[in-house]
C-alpha cells in the first residue's frame, strides 16, 4: 500500500465528511437549532479514523452492516458533542453517515496499490464533493428567497437565522407578504404588465425575425455577407450604450412611461439573436422541398407559411422562450423608461418596492419569488429545447 | 430567365429584410450614432425636454352683468432655460359673443381669437386678460366656455439639433473624473469575473460528464442562476450578505469563524494579515465579482458540457491502455478539446463583463469602489443629470469594445481558417 495514496484517501475523505456534516449543521441552524461550533478538529479526527477502520476491516463485513455500525458510532459521538437535538438532527447525522460509508466502501488495500491511486482519490471525492457544494452554493439563495417571504418582520428581527416555517399557522398569515403585495402594491397589475410585454415581443419579434431568417438563410442577395456578420456584431452591444440617446429621443417623442416604447426597444434588442438562431436552423431544411413548392408556382410568402413554418415549429418555440425569458427578465430599460407606477414591469415594480428602506424584506422577497417562479417554471419544462438554443445561440446576459 | 428570377429574388429578399433590419437599425445602430453627436454637447437631462408655450383659462363672472364674462390666461414658457418665438395662440367663443377692448397683439373674426404673442425668454409668465361680452345681452354660459380649450405654439431651439460643439465632456471624462480608477475597476471585474465563471464552468461540465444519480436534474439546477431575473436575484444576495440581518454574517458570527459581522457590499477595503503583511483586499469589488461568477458561470458550463459530450470515448480508453491517471487524462485529451470553446467563451463573457450594468447597479450602486465605466454612464447622465458626459463615457465604451470585438473576431476567423 502506497503511503501517500493511504494519506490522501484518510485526509480527502474526512474533509468531504466533515463538509457534509457542516452543511447539514449550517441547515439545522437555519431551522432555529442552537449549533454554536462544526468541531472540525474532532469530526475530521473521526473521519480519518472511519476511514482506516473501513481499511482494515476491508471485505470482512458485508458493508451495509459495516455502513451502520459506523453511522452508530458517529452519531453517538456527536450527539454527545453537540447535546440535546431534536431527533431528526440526529437521523440526518446518520444518513449522512450511511451515505458516506458506501461511498468510502469501494475503498481497500488492494484498491490504493494501484496506478494513480492517489489521484483517482482525489479526483472521485472532489466530484463529489462539487456536486454538494455547488448544489448547496446554488440552491440556497433560491431557499432563503422563498423561505423570507414567508416570515414576519418581528420573526426575522428576533432571530435572523431562524429559517423555519410554521406550518400550523392560519393560511392568510402564511401567505400574508404575497397577500400584502397584491393588494398595497398592485403585482397583480405588474404581472399582467410584464406578461403583456413579454408575449406582445415574443410575437412581434417573430413576425420580423422570420421573414428576415428565410432571407439570410435561403435567398442570394447584396451584402448577405456583410449582414450575417453585422447580425453578430449588433448581438455583441451592450444596452448601456444605448440608454443615453434612447432616453432623450423617447423623451421628445413621448415615448416614455408607455408600454409601447418598451415594446420598440426589446423587439429591436432581440431581434439579432433571433435571426440567428433562426437562420440557422433554416439552413437545415431541405432545398428540394422549396423546389418543389415553387414548381406548384408557391411565391415566398407561400413558402414561408406552407413549408418552413410547420418544419421549424421546434426552432421557432425554443426563440419564442428565449425572447420571453430575456424580455421578463430585462431591467435596464424598464428602470430608464418607466417612471409612473402604473406603468411598472415586475422587475421595476421590485427596485421601486426596494427603494424604500421601510419596505420590509419579507414583501421584497414575496415580489423576487413571483417574478422568479414563471421563469424557471418554464426553463424546467422547456429545458430539452432551450438548452440546445442556448449552446447554438448563446443567449446574451 | 435566370437573369429575371435572381432580381425577383434579391427584391425578395430586401423585403423580407426591410422591417428586421429598420427596426434595429432604428433602435441599435442610430443611437451609437447618436451618442457621438451628444457627447460633443453640452446637455443636461432638463435640457432635453422642448420648451412649449402653455395657458391656464379662468374663467370669472362679473358682478351685476351677467351678459359679461372675464377670462383670464395664465401664460407661461415651460422651460426654464430656453426661449420662444414667434408663440401663436388661438381660443374659440361661443356664438354671439364678442370681446371687449381687446389687446392690439389680438384679432377676433367669427368666433376665434388669434393673438401673436411675439417672443417668450425662458421662464417667461404673463397674466393675459379678455373680457367677453354677448351681443344680444344674454346670460353667457360659463361652462361653455371653460370646456373650450387654447391651442398655442411657437418656435425654439432644440439643444439637441444646433451645431455648437464642445471638447469638454471627453476632457471632463480623462481628467476630471478619475478615470485611471474607473478603468482599473472594470478591468478587475470584468477580468476575474469572466476567469472566474470559466473556471468554475469547466469544474461544473466535468462533474456533470460523469454517470451520477440525479445528473440530469444538475444539470437544470446549475442553470438557475443564469435564467432567473436578475433584479430578484441581486436583492436575494443584498439580503443573505446583509453585515447586521444578514444570514450569512448571522451564520459565521454563530459559528466562530469571524469575531466582527463583515459588510460584504459596503465597505472598499478589507486587511488582511497574511504573515506579517498587511493585504488591502478590495472587498466590495471581489463580492460583486463572486456575484458575477456565480451569475454567470452557468454559460459556460453549458458550452464546456457540450463540447466535453462530443469528445470521442476511444480517446479515454486508448489513455486507460496507456496507463494515464486522471490528471493527465485531464490535461492531454479534455483541456486541449475544449481550449477553443474557452476562447471563444473568453472573449463573449468579457465583451459582456465589461458592459454589465444591473448586478453592479441592483448590489452596490457603484459605491465602495464598485465604480464600473457602465455604471458611471448612468451616474453621469441619471444622477449628475449630464447627459453630454454620460454619453461621452458611452463612447469610451464603445471604442474600446470595438478593439475587443476585432480580437474576437480575429480570433474567430483563424479557428475557421483551421477547421
Amino acid at each position: 500500500m502506497k503511503i501517500k495514496s493511504l494519506i490522501l484517501y484518510c485526509l480527502i475523505s474526512s474533509i468531504f465528511l466533515f463538509s457534509l456534516v457542516s452543511i447539514w449543521k449550517v441547515l439545522s441552524t437555519l431551522q432555529g437549532i442552537d449549533l454554536e461550533n462544526f468541531n472540525f478538529a474532532i469530526i475530521l479526527t473521526l473521519g480519518i479514523g472511519i476511514s482506516l477502520i473501513n481499511l482494515i476491516v476491508g471485505d470482512k463485513f458485508h458493508k451495509a452492516i459495516k455502513s451502520i455500525i459506523f453511522a452508530i458510532l458517529f452519531t453517538f459521538v456527536d450527539g454527545y458533542l453537540v447535546q440535546l437535538m431534536p431527533i431528526w438532527y440526529n437521523i440526518g447525522i446518520f444518513g449522512i453517515l450511511i451515505f458516506y460509508s458506501f461511498k468510502i466502501d469501494k475503498y481497500n488495500q488492494k484498491n490504493l496499490d494501484l496506478d494513480h491511486s492517489s489521484q483517482t482519490v482525489v479526483f472521485e471525492f472532489l466530484t463529489l464533493f462539487g456536486i454538494v457544494l455547488f448544489s448547496f452554493v446554488i440552491l440556497f439563495p433560491f431557499y432563503m428567497m422563498i423561505v423570507t417571504s414567508f416570515k414576519t418582520q418581528a420573526a426575522l428581527l428576533i432571530n435572523p437565522l431562524d429559517f423555519s416555517i410554521n406550518f400550523a399557522q392560519d393560511i392568510k398569515e402564511l401567505f400574508k407578504s404575497y397577500f400584502v403585495i397584491f393588494d398595497t402594491y398592485k403585482f397583480g397589475r405588474y404581472i399582467l404588465i410584464s406578461t403583456f410585454v413579454s408575449v406582445g415581443t415574443v410575437i412581434i419579434t417573430l413576425i420580423f425575425a422570420i421573414p428576415a431568417a428565410y432571407a439570410v438563410a435561403r435567398l442570394n442577395f447584396f451584402g448577405k455577407n456583410f449582414l450575417s456578420t453585422s447580425i453578430l456584431i449588433i448581438y455583441m452591444f451592450p444596452a448601456i450604450v444605448l440608454v443615453i440617446p434612447l432616453y432623450t429621443v423617447f423623451s421628445q417623442l413621448g415615448l416614455r412611461n408607455n408600454v409601447g416604447g418598451l415594446l420598440i426597444v426589446y423587439t429591436a434588442t432581440t431581434l439579432p439573436v433571433a435571426i440567428y438562431m433562426l437562420q440557422g436552423y433554416f439552413k437545415s431544411i431541405p432545398k428540394e422541398l422549396e423546389e418543389a413548392a415553387i414548381m406548384d408556382k408557391l411565391n415566398w410568402f407561400g413558402i414561408i407559411i406552407k413549408i418552413i413554418l410547420p418544419l421549424s415549429i421546434p426552432a421557432i418555440s425554443s426563440v419564442a422562450l428565449y425572447v420571453f425569458m430575456i424580455a421578463w427578465n430585462e431591467f435596464l430599460f424598464s428602470l430608464m423608461f418607466l417612471d409612473n407606477p402604473n406603468s411598472f414591469t415586475l422587475s421595476r415594480a421590485i427596485q421601486y418596492l426596494s427603494g424604500d428602506a421601510e419596505t420590509p424584506r419579507q414583501y421584497l422577497m414575496a415580489g423576487s419569488v413571483v417574478v422568479t417562479i414563471p421563469v424557471l417554471f418554464i426553463f424546467v419544462y422547456f429545458e430539452k429545447y432551450l438548452v440546445s438554443g442556448l449552446t447554438a445561440g448563446s443567449v446574451k446576459g | 430567365m435566370s437573369d429575371t428570377l435572381s432580381k425577383i429574388e434579391k427584391r425578395t429578399a430586401y423585403i423580407l429584410l426591410l422591417p428586421a433590419v429598420f427596426l434595429v437599425f432604428s433602435i441599435i445602430l442610430f443611437p451609437i450614432f447618436a451618442n457621438v453627436w451628444i457627447s460633443f454637447k453640452e446637455v443636461g437631462l432638463k435640457d432635453i425636454r422642448i420648451p412649449e408655450p402653455r395657458a391656464k383659462k379662468i374663467v370669472k363672472s362679473i358682478i351685476d352683468s351677467s351678459d359679461e364674462i372675464k377670462i383670464i390666461y395664465k401664460l407661461r414658457n415651460s422651460s426654464l432655460i430656453l426661449d420662444i418665438r414667434d408663440v401663436k395662440f388661438q381660443d374659440k367663443t361661443p356664438k354671439n359673443v364678442e370681446p371687449l377692448n381687446l389687446d392690439e397683439r389680438c384679432q377676433f373674426k367669427s368666433n376665434v381669437i388669434n393673438c401673436n404673442f411675439g417672443n417668450w425668454k425662458a421662464k417667461y409668465k404673463e397674466n393675459f386678460q379678455i373680457i367677453l361680452k354677448n351681443k344680444n345681452g344674454e346670460k353667457i354660459n360659463k361652462k361653455e366656455i371653460k370646456s373650450i380649450k387654447p391651442k398655442l405654439s411657437g418656435k425654439s431651439d432644440n439643444i439637441l439639433l444646433n451645431t455648437n460643439f464642445t471638447l469638454k465632456n471627453f476632457k471632463k471624462v480623462f481628467f476630471q473624473n478619475e478615470f485611471f480608477d474607473l478603468l482599473m475597476t472594470t478591468f478587475y471585474y470584468t477580468f476575474f469575473g469572466t476567469i472566474g465563471s470559466i473556471v468554475f464552468g469547466i469544474l461544473a461540465a466535468q462533474l456533470v460528464n460523469q454517470k451520477f444519480f440525479g445528473r440530469t436534474f444538475m444539470r437544470s439546477i446549475l442553470l438557475f442562476p443564469y435564467v432567473g431575473p436578475v433584479v430578484a436575484l441581486a436583492y436575494t444576495w443584498e439580503l443573505l450578505l446583509d453585515p447586521y440581518s444578514g444570514t450569512l454574517n448571522n451564520l459565521l458570527l454563530n459559528f466562530q469563524v469571524i469575531q466582527e459581522p463583515l459588510n460584504l457590499l459596503g465597505q472598499k477595503y478589507l486587511t488582511i494579515n497574511f504573515f506579517g503583511f498587511d493585504l488591502k483586499l478590495r472587498l466590495a469589488l471581489t463580492t460583486v465579482i463572486i456575484f458575477e461568477i456565480w451569475r454567470y458561470f452557468p454559460l459556460a458550463f453549458l458550452f464546456i458540457l457540450a463540447r466535453l459530450q462530443a469528445v470521442p470515448k476511444e480517446l479515454y480508453e486508448a489513455a486507460d491502455v496507456d496507463g494515464a491517471g486522471p490528471l493527465q487524462k485531464f490535461i492531454s485529451i479534455t483541456l486541449p478539446q475544449i481550449i477553443a470553446v474557452i476562447s471563444i467563451l473568453f472573449m463573449i463573457r468579457f465583451i459582456w463583463n465589461f458592459n454589465k450594468f444591473e448586478d453592479i447597479f441592483l448590489l452596490t450602486g457603484g459605491a465602495s469602489g464598485t465604480r464600473t465605466l457602465p455604471i458611471n454612464v448612468y451616474e453621469q447622465g441619471f444622477t449628475i443629470s449630464d447627459i453630454g458626459m454620460g454619453s461621452a463615457v458611452s463612447i469610451v465604451i464603445v471604442l474600446l469594445l470595438l478593439i475587443f470585438m476585432f480580437i474576437y473576431f480575429r480570433l474567430l476567423g483563424r479557428r475557421a481558417d483551421e477547421n
